[in-house]
């Protein structure tokens, strides 16, 4: 039933998967959060950047995937991958960390403002723990996404488990197929449990 | 032998700091909040600002540690104009209270209460010595209470920690805004006392901000009397209850 060489090729495809997720995480969250927290202290901002961040996830995915093979030092393959996951995850994590900043308590900010804490403290001591949920469920929410948008960059040749589903789709092979998709379902939600498991031990 | 002179010095009172406001406004989106107001609070009293809300009490207090800067004329905290203050220093000697406490959430009751302090990079045992000290004087001893956060404290609780973080570091200056006014009248009484006593024992110039002429009454050893922006009366307590002015009559009209 299962074509020979496949397991090897599942093995090869997920690593490839996680890698090109893992790299855009973490290029997001590098990206999104100072953002976030640069756009907290200019409220007049802050709109047109979620604005921009908003503009970035209503583009179609595979749109998106297609708009970066033009670029210069990206074209076709990987590095044009992980740029378009990393676009697609900035939204939630730019947004769950503003909102995690700008939530904190007015009469909490103030005292620590009169106590004589200067803007770095603020920021390390008050304003990241206390917004340290909200800016983990904002990574969470982009990796599980993340997970599932990766598999459309097969179409750009970039690898993934997306190859089993593109081939499977081409071929008519519903065990490809479902090859792709079972992997990638089971890694969005092992990412899940495991980051929600952080988030509730950082509460 | 130098880091233990250091520390001495650390923990030494401050000198209290004298307060002044000279023709003082302040405006806010064009409107004004304050007009033209000048006093002097000598070192070590307690002046209450009395008023209503919106007659710019609260506006006055965060004038004090730079919170908010004058549009006009000078506020002065020991003889030097809050504006050549470096503002963290400043506030860093000037102890803040405010109603809902503003505690962090995610600071133990002992963390919260050595805050200050230990931006002030003072010596952790020395730290830990002045957190039990006051703990201990506010009715809330270490070993039960030290290691709790404030979401596991009651209303009353959360003030007294709240007036000792304001007094952990020794400041020579203490400010509160309406720091009571959210209590139940037996606790609230309570806390009056309980600052009363503190204030004796730490050398320290006061101003309190309220709305409870009774309040005032207790606490205050000068009261100043605000309307609409305007210092209507400047005082004794016993002045106060002897005075004509139309503000004046009314709150105490509240005391019959």
């Amino acid at each position: 039933m299962i074509p020979h060489g496949m397991l090897e090729d599942l093995g090869e495809l997920s690593l490839e998967h996680l890698e090109m997720v893992f790299i855009a995480m973490l290029a997001a969250a590098a990206i999104a959060i100072p953002g976030a927290i640069l756009l907290s202290r200019k409220p007049r901002i802050s709109r047109w950047g979620l604005g921009f961040a908003n503009i970035l996830q209503t583009v179609p995915s595979l749109a998106l995937f297609g708009f970066l093979i033009p670029i210069p030092f990206l074209g076709v393959g990987k590095a044009t991958a992980v740029v378009a996951l990393t676009l697609y995850a900035l939204l939630p994590i730019l947004r769950n960390t503003l909102v995690g900043i700008t939530g904190v308590d007015a009469a909490v900010r103030e005292s620590a403002v009169a106590m004589g804490m200067t803007p770095g403290q603020i920021l390390w001591q008050v304003e990241l723990p206390l917004g340290a949920k909200a800016i983990l469920a904002g990574v969470r929410i982009a990796t599980v996404t993340t997970i599932g948008t990766a598999t459309i960059a097969a179409a750009i040749g970039a690898g993934g488990l997306g190859v089993f589903i593109f081939r499977g789709i081409a071929e008519f092979d519903t065990v490809q197929i479902l090859a792709g998709a079972i992997p990638a379902a089971l890694m969005a939600l092992l990412a899940d449990e495991l980051l929600g498991w952080v988030e509730r031990r950082v509460a | 032998m130098t880091n233990g002179l250091l520390r001495k010095v650390y923990s030494l009172p401050s000198e209290p700091l004298a307060v002044e406001f000279r023709d003082v406004s302040y405006l806010a989106s064009g409107r004004p909040i304050l007009n033209h107001l000048s006093f002097q609070v000598p070192a070590g009293q307690t002046l209450i600002l009395l008023g209503r809300s919106g007659s710019g009490k609260t506006t006055a207090l965060r004038l004090i540690n730079g919170l908010l800067m004058p549009s006009s004329g000078q506020v002065l905290v020991g003889g030097r104009p809050v504006s050549e203050w470096d503002l963290i220093d400043l506030r860093r000697k000037t102890g803040y209270v405010i109603q809902e406490s503003g505690l962090f959430p995610h600071f133990t009751v002992e963390r919260n209460v050595g805050l200050v302090p230990s931006l002030l990079k003072w010596a952790a045992p020395e730290q830990g010595a002045r957190v039990r000290e006051l703990l201990d004087q506010i009715g809330l001893p270490h070993a039960e209470f030290g290691r709790r956060r404030p979401g596991e404290l009651s209303g009353g609780q959360r003030q007294r920690v709240g007036v000792a973080r304001a007094l952990a570091a020794r400041p020579g200056l203490m400010l509160l805004d309406e720091p009571f006014g959210a209590l139940d009248p037996v606790t609230r009484l309570e806390l009056q006392r309980q600052l009363l006593d503190l204030r004796e024992r730490e050398l320290i110039t006061s101003v309190f901000v309220t709305h409870d002429v009774r309040e005032a009454l207790k606490l205050g050893t000068v009261i100043g009397l605000l309307n609409r922006g305007e210092l209507e009366f400047f005082g004794s307590p016993a002045e106060f209850q002897e005075s004509e002015g139309d503000e004046a009559r009314r709150f105490l009209e509240v005391l019959k």
